[in-house]
């Protein structure tokens, strides 16, 4: 069920109706695959000219690409400004281009994949008209699900020839000439008649009172001169010289900073505090309740951070007894007996379990922590009404919704995205924005920058929610499965996100998030059922790189293998079996098996995994060794994605090999335990990390093929958990059903 | 109370009375040196990792009175105005950083480890190189260690 609340409508009418209106008078054909309105033409205050939401240009020829998708480190500063400048026909080499985050918040910014699913120009029908006009009147702004490219594919290489329309016509004017002798080659125009030349910059003012052609045909792929052709970061050369501004490093004239003590106890608040002391200490302006926390703020983190620990605070409420083992045995209670929703039944299951030979097991993973290395932080200026906001946020409309949500009679709220010290879905959330507006609004005029130290991150985080799974199969006489019926456990990730953050709450039960990488799963189970019940914990679940794919993979990729096993089958084998009647996958299948040594006969121990996940399919094999004591290394992960069309390879590449450092770090350490209502871990000794030391020789080979664009910053993560567990019961002959490994005894030697 | 001198990137800084003060911070919030991050507070990470008289430390467990008279140098000073080292340029040239967070400290470490080392082993550099990384780009930093050392480590 959804439920619409008034307030939520009334948070975008207020924070962007100015640019909405413009936006949607402008907008060219509402449903076609692509709106390039947004900016007025004319010559803006910063000194460029606006030829369409993503494209300035100033009249000395400087290049500017505004891009509304944060630049976290999967590269977009790049990849999508390739887009447009493949067909705006300039290079982002030369000196005179530059990329940023655009403050407006345009409805054409809207991330229609992130929103409905469906790529722009995949949108149709009623229902999607609607979809589209909802989500564009938020406008709903965010970086996550890895959508960026996949959204972006078409439509800024239609704003780039857009552009270049304009900028053509601009030349044939001035030329008083046909367009047809005209060429856009490297920021000029060129009169192919005359060989004379006129950069951007020339053209641009004129250019921008233009109205570009529509339907202009787009390159076909293998005329591209920078698309699917690996190209250097942008971002990187000042990521090299501690030049990059990070949220964290956001510093303005008469600055506060300030920081967080939390209730430890989730859903616990603030009974008693007394400040006498903190307020007495160095450097400190003031300390606030917050309600479910305390902040002080003072003319440095340091002061700030020593304060806090003067403020004497109790807290009260909240569930003091939860503990782990009763999430766990709730979560199995949910498998057993829980209300069940049924997302996918397909043939005769129950006939099928209940006549062949069955095999049943169950699979269990832990909360899991971000841990982000740029730690939660956000600047807030508040005054006269009017917020201003620094963030690394995924989704800068969150900061607009925590400056609604704590300051009356808002007027205005400007929210500058910075760059983002890792994200991996952290930070899509408002609650540090919440905070630091609530902070900042008690020193009115004075900017307040908010910083969580490691220990309030690792505790207060939205974490990856832990989740039980039951996983049935019929077998045939061959060991292949006849029917497979899958029932989850787990606390759903939208309902607590639309709960928290969203105008509408999603029905956790029906949240399809929970059982992605599951339903549709290309394999041949035969009959199936995919199912689950939801629990509702007080433990705070949010999205975790790949969220409901990180488990999923586990529990999938585990029972195949056991299947395999059972039915005497090479792993390898009985996966390309189940993947026979798929020319794509099969392909990737063997060029997997043929990469990483799969039938070598080196007497290595080698698991398997394969795993669909945000329009991509990667497989993977893990070569491990173990000893007696159970130490053990990743000596090598071999790893084939197929994305279908590539844009930045380089940066696929790079995506793949985080993703299996990121997921080997929670396959081998993570899990966040819960007792008396609170985290136990605190910090990175207790919450461990892959280091350089533990890291394996990483092999990518990237698939070529014309298909439609999939995500690559999450795809890399969930096949990684049960590649390694299935190598370990090569090793061993240990099955590791619950995660993580150091459960069972296993360190990395 | 004296106060506490020392050198920051070749600049005389004085402390003042903070004897406690972590040089991270004084760095961050006094000098506005942001290149120095802060990943951990208790020196876990090695994101805050600067060069206190060429030795690499984790400035964020480290007291203003440990560095008096020492002479700090941060990822701002690393190389001349517009220029880069061998190790900033092999940085760039194996395309290292994702989101970047963690770099200023890894090539903190690096560089330490170079002048020390001029051509490490894998096994050399894996002691050496004990910050995080939540990126994963552990991979592309022992490549880039290895191509500055090709180019001549801290002295190319």
């Amino acid at each position: 069920m959804v439920k619409f609340t008034r307030r939520g409508f009334m948070i975008g009418g207020a924070a962007v109706g100015g640019t909405l209106a413009a936006g949607m008078a402008i907008g060219v054909g509402f449903l076609s695959t692509v709106d390039t309105d947004g900016l007025d033409g004319a010559l803006r205050e910063d000194g460029t000219i606006g030829l369409n939401a993503w494209v300035r240009i100033t009249p000395d020829g400087h290049i500017t690409f505004a891009i509304p998708r944060t630049e976290m480190g999967q590269g977009v500063f790049t990849s999508l400004p390739m887009l447009i400048a493949e067909e705006l026909e300039v290079s982002l080499d030369a000196g005179n281009v530059s990329v940023i985050h655009p403050t407006e918040a345009l409805p054409v910014y809207t991330n229609y994949v992130l929103a409905l699913r469906k790529r722009p120009e995949e949108l149709s029908g009623a229902a999607d008209w609607l979809g589209k006009k909802v989500f564009s009147l938020v406008p709903y702004i965010g970086t996550g699900g890895s959508t960026s490219v996949v959204d972006a594919y078409t439509p800024l290489r239609r704003a780039g020839a857009a552009a270049r329309s304009m900028l053509l016509k601009a030349a044939a004017e001035r030329w008083a000439t046909s367009i047809a002798n005209l060429r856009a080659e490297n920021g000029s125009v060129i009169n192919t008649q005359t060989g004379e030349r006129l950069g951007y910059g020339d053209l641009a003012e004129r250019a921008a009172s233009m109205s570009p052609d529509r339907d202009i045909p787009l390159k076909p792929r293998k005329q591209f001169r920078l698309v699917g052709k690996p190209h250097p970061r942008v971002d990187i050369p000042a990521k090299t010289r501690g030049e990059a501004v990070f949220g964290v490093d956001v510093n303005l004239p008469n600055m506060l900073f300030a920081t967080v003590m939390q209730s430890p106890v989730f859903g616990g608040m603030v009974a008693s505090f007394d400040d006498t002391a903190a307020m007495a200490a160095r450097g400190v302006h003031k300390v606030v309740n917050l309600g479910n926390a305390v902040g002080v703020i003072a003319e440095s983190y340091y002061y700030a951070k020593k304060a806090l620990r003067l403020v004497k605070v109790t807290f009260k409420g909240g569930d003091e007894k939860l503990s782990s083992k009763d999430i766990s045995a709730a979560l199995n209670m949910a498998v057993d007996a829980g209300e069940t929703h049924v997302f996918e039944e397909e043939g005769s299951v129950d006939t099928k379990l209940s006549t062949l030979e069955t095999f049943e097991a169950r699979y269990e993973t832990p909360y899991l922590a971000h841990a982000c290395m740029e730690p939660m932080a956000c600047t807030a200026l508040v005054q006269d009404g009017k917020v201003e906001m620094w963030s690394s946020s995924q989704a800068p409309l969150t900061m607009d919704w925590a400056a609604d949500r704590n300051i009356k009679d808002l007027k205005e709220v400007t929210s500058h995205t910075m760059l983002t010290g890792g994200g991996f879905g952290r930070k899509i959330e408002l609650d540090v924005g919440a905070q630091v507006v609530q902070l900042a609004a008690t020193m009115p005029g004075r900017p307040v920058k908010l910083i969580w130290s490691r220990e309030e991150d690792i505790q207060h985080d939205m974490y990856r929610p832990a989740a039980v799974a039951r996983v049935r199969a019929a077998l045939g006489s061959t060991g292949m499965p006849e029917a497979f019926d899958y029932k989850l456990g787990i606390q759903s990730v939208m309902q607590a996100f639309s709960r928290r953050n969203m105008p509408i709450e999603e029905d956790g039960l029906k949240d399809q998030g929970n059982v992605e990488g599951v339903r549709h799963h290309p394999y041949a189970f035969g009959a199936r059922r995919v199912a689950n019940s939801a629990v509702e914990l007080p433990v705070p679940v949010g999205s975790w790189r790949s969220v409901g794919h990180s488990n999923n993979a586990f529990f999938v990729e585990s029972f195949v293998d056991e299947l395999a096993h059972k039915a005497g089958v090479d792993p390898f084998t009985y996966r390309e079996r189940l993947l026979a009647h798929d020319t794509r996958l099969s392909a990737l299948m063997a060029k997997l098996r043929d990469l990483s040594g799969w039938d070598s006969g080196d007497g290595k121990a080698r698991g398997v995994a394969f795993h669909p996940s945000f329009r991509s399919f990667v497989g993977q094999v893990a070569e491990i060794s173990v000893d007696a004591e159970r130490g053990m290394r990743v000596e090598r992960v071999t790893c084939v994605v197929d994305c279908g069309v590539t844009v930045n390879p380089d940066t696929i590449r790079a995506q793949m090999e985080g993703g299996i450092i990121f997921a080997l770090s929670a396959a081998m350490h993570g899990e966040i335990t819960i007792e008396g209502g609170r985290v136990v871990e605190e910090n990175f000794p207790s919450y461990e990390m892959v280091r350089m030391y533990d890291t394996p020789e990483i092999v990518v080979h990237i698939m070529e093929n014309d298909e439609a664009p999939g995500g690559v910053g999450e795809p890399g993560v969930p096949p990684l958990f049960p590649a390694v567990t299935n190598a370990v019961f090569a090793a061993n002959g240990e099955r590791i059903r619950r995660l993580p490994l150091k459960k069972h005894g296993y360190w990395f030697a | 109370m004296t106060d506490i001198e020392f050198t920051v990137n070749g600049l005389p800084a004085k402390a003042g009375d903070d004897p406690d003060m972590p040089l991270l911070w004084y760095l961050r919030d006094r000098m506005m040196l942001t290149g120095t991050k802060f990943g951990c507070g208790i020196g876990a990470c090695g994101a805050c990792t600067v060069h206190v008289d060429g030795v690499p430390m984790r400035s964020c467990s480290l007291p203003l009175e440990a560095v008096a008279g020492a002479d700090v140098r941060t990822i701002e000073g690393l190389s001349p105005e517009g220029g880069q080292t061998a190790v900033q340029a092999a940085w760039i040239k194996e395309q290292v950083p994702q989101c970047g967070y963690c770099q200023s400290g890894m090539i903190m470490a690096a560089t330490a480890l170079l002048a020390d080392n001029p051509d490490p082993t894998d096994e050399e550099i894996d002691a050496a190189m004990t910050n995080i990384c939540r990126c994963g780009t552990y991979p592309r930093i022992r490549k880039a260690i290895k191509k500055a050392a090709q180019m001549g480590g801290v002295h190319g």
